[in-house]
């Protein structure tokens, strides 16, 4: 079966990629991009590991065929620290020590991110509900939620601090 | 996954010519969350696959209480769950989206992929029956409706010819003193399937039930009204007593089977509790 020409966005930069029909977007993303943080848990859209942003919203790219992502924006954990400096929540993660295993981590800060862009103050229920699409079996998700709520906070404290 | 030819048409027209003729081996693509997890495990198989991301017509969107909706067969469960103005106005239906799968899945899952998935225990479809939607189909001959009350026709199983797409959903006009409600019942809140669900819609006027709508899923082969239920309540005030009444012959409409996920038993009770449950919601919001 002919390859065909996919051509989209990828972390900012403009892509173009040869793949089969039926390659899933995450098989794309790993091994024709060699963007390997997306993760395949379960490969049925269960756990999480694969979120990826389509056009800035969450998805399972386990689920998404390489090429419906035509013409459209994909950021994964690579693409979100942007010129070697790591966001807020990336850098609370760090500081948190939330990471165990880390297998579920690029899905989970994919999950935060897609929060904090859509509610900068997000309450505890808040942050569980955003979250729990992603299944961590180290079952660190205290200090996820923690690292996040910080993160959030830190945020806010540098906008106030810029306003002043 | 196993190899397939993929179509990606830009308007309903072409998915109707790629679809022509061809049968059982090619599948349409809406948000994916069943079909691609169901061609990875190898439950379908399929020559070629009908993509309609393209097809801008099919994530419509518009209407009011006052007017109904239009709704899009691809108009996310996402949407559905955040949508201010469907979750004023068919809050039922806003429910049932916002209770699918996970946010990741969410962004994808589609009302209309989770009605042609056509599962006993869908969560969309309690909601579109209470709300009297009729689903619009489009195929060679123009375009033909359904009611969601003769849509399903067993389990995985649905009105919708091979040839034939589902385009979107007309929602009638609720009316002013209206309101709706769906629960459901699982072990877990996210990522899991309704062990019960029930959906509720009351109107009213001077104090009593001039309409009402029942539906239950996951306790027969389709999702089902619970004619019974609705019958003893029209007409008459929506006390404590009549609510507890109807939440009782609501069981009878129930024919559930035994599974991993419930007894046949703990099914009908759950239809009596959730029955009784939506119908008082849906009477508080109908009187807000």
């Amino acid at each position: 079966m002919a390859k065909q020409v996919l051509s989209f966005t990828v972390n900012g930069e403009p892509v173009e990629a040869l793949v089969q029909p039926y390659v899933t977007l995450l098989d794309a993303l790993r091994e024709d991009l060699g963007l390997t943080g997306p993760k395949e848990g379960c490969g049925t859209g269960d756990c999480g590991a694969c979120s990826v942003h389509l056009d800035g919203k969450l998805v399972a790219s386990c689920l998404v065929l390489a090429m419906q992502a035509r013409g459209r924006s994909v950021t994964t954990i690579e693409g979100l620290a942007r010129g070697g400096a790591l966001t807020p929540v990336q850098d609370a993660f760090v500081r948190h020590g939330v990471p165990q295993c880390g297998f579920c981590i690029p899905g989970v800060l994919m999950a935060a991110a897609a929060l904090l862009a859509e509610n900068a103050e997000p309450s505890e229920d808040d942050i569980r509900y955003a979250i729990a699409g992603n299944l961590c079996r180290c079952t660190g998700y205290t200090k996820m939620v923690e690292a996040i709520s910080e993160a959030a906070g830190t945020a806010r404290n540098r906008g106030s601090a810029r306003g002043a | 996954m196993r190899r397939f030819e993929l179509v990606t048409p830009g308007s309903v027209d072409d998915c109707l010519s790629a679809l022509k003729g061809r049968g059982v081996e090619v599948k349409v693509l809406a948000g994916g969350t069943d079909l691609i997890a169901q061609l990875k495990v190898g439950m379908l198989k399929v020559a070629a696959v009908v993509d309609l991301s393209g097809v801008a017509e099919l994530r419509v969107l518009e209407g009011d209480a006052r007017r109904g909706f239009r709704i899009g067969a691809a108009v996310t469960a996402r949407t559905l769950e955040r949508d201010a103005k469907l979750r004023a106005a068919l809050p039922s239906l806003s429910e049932s989206g916002a209770l699918v799968g996970s946010i990741q899945i969410r962004n994808l899952a589609t009302l209309g992929g989770n009605i042609c998935n056509a599962a006993p225990s869908a969560d969309m479809a309690p909601p579109l029956l209470a709300l009297d939607a009729e689903a619009v189909i489009a195929g060679a001959g123009g375009r033909r409706r359904v009611p969601m009350a003769s849509f399903f026709k067993g389990v995985r199983q649905t009105v919708l010819g091979p040839d034939e797409l589902l385009v979107e959903f007309a929602v009638p006009a609720t009316g002013p003193k209206s309101g709706g409600a769906y629960l459901r019942h699982t072990p877990r809140r996210e990522l899991d399937i309704a062990v019960v669900g029930v959906a509720s819609q009351v109107s009213l006027a001077d104090g009593v039930c001039t309409k009402v709508r029942i539906a239950l899923a996951a306790v027969a082969p389709v999702p089902v009204r619970a004619t019974a239920a609705e019958q003893a309540l029209e007409g008459q005030p929506l006390t404590s007593q009549a609510i507890a009444r109807a939440a009782d012959l609501a069981v009878e409409a129930a024919r559930p089977i035994s599974d991993q996920r419930g007894s046949a038993e703990f099914r009908r009770h759950l239809v009596r509790i959730l029955t009784r449950r939506t119908l008082t919601i849906a009477l508080e919001r109908a009187t807000a």
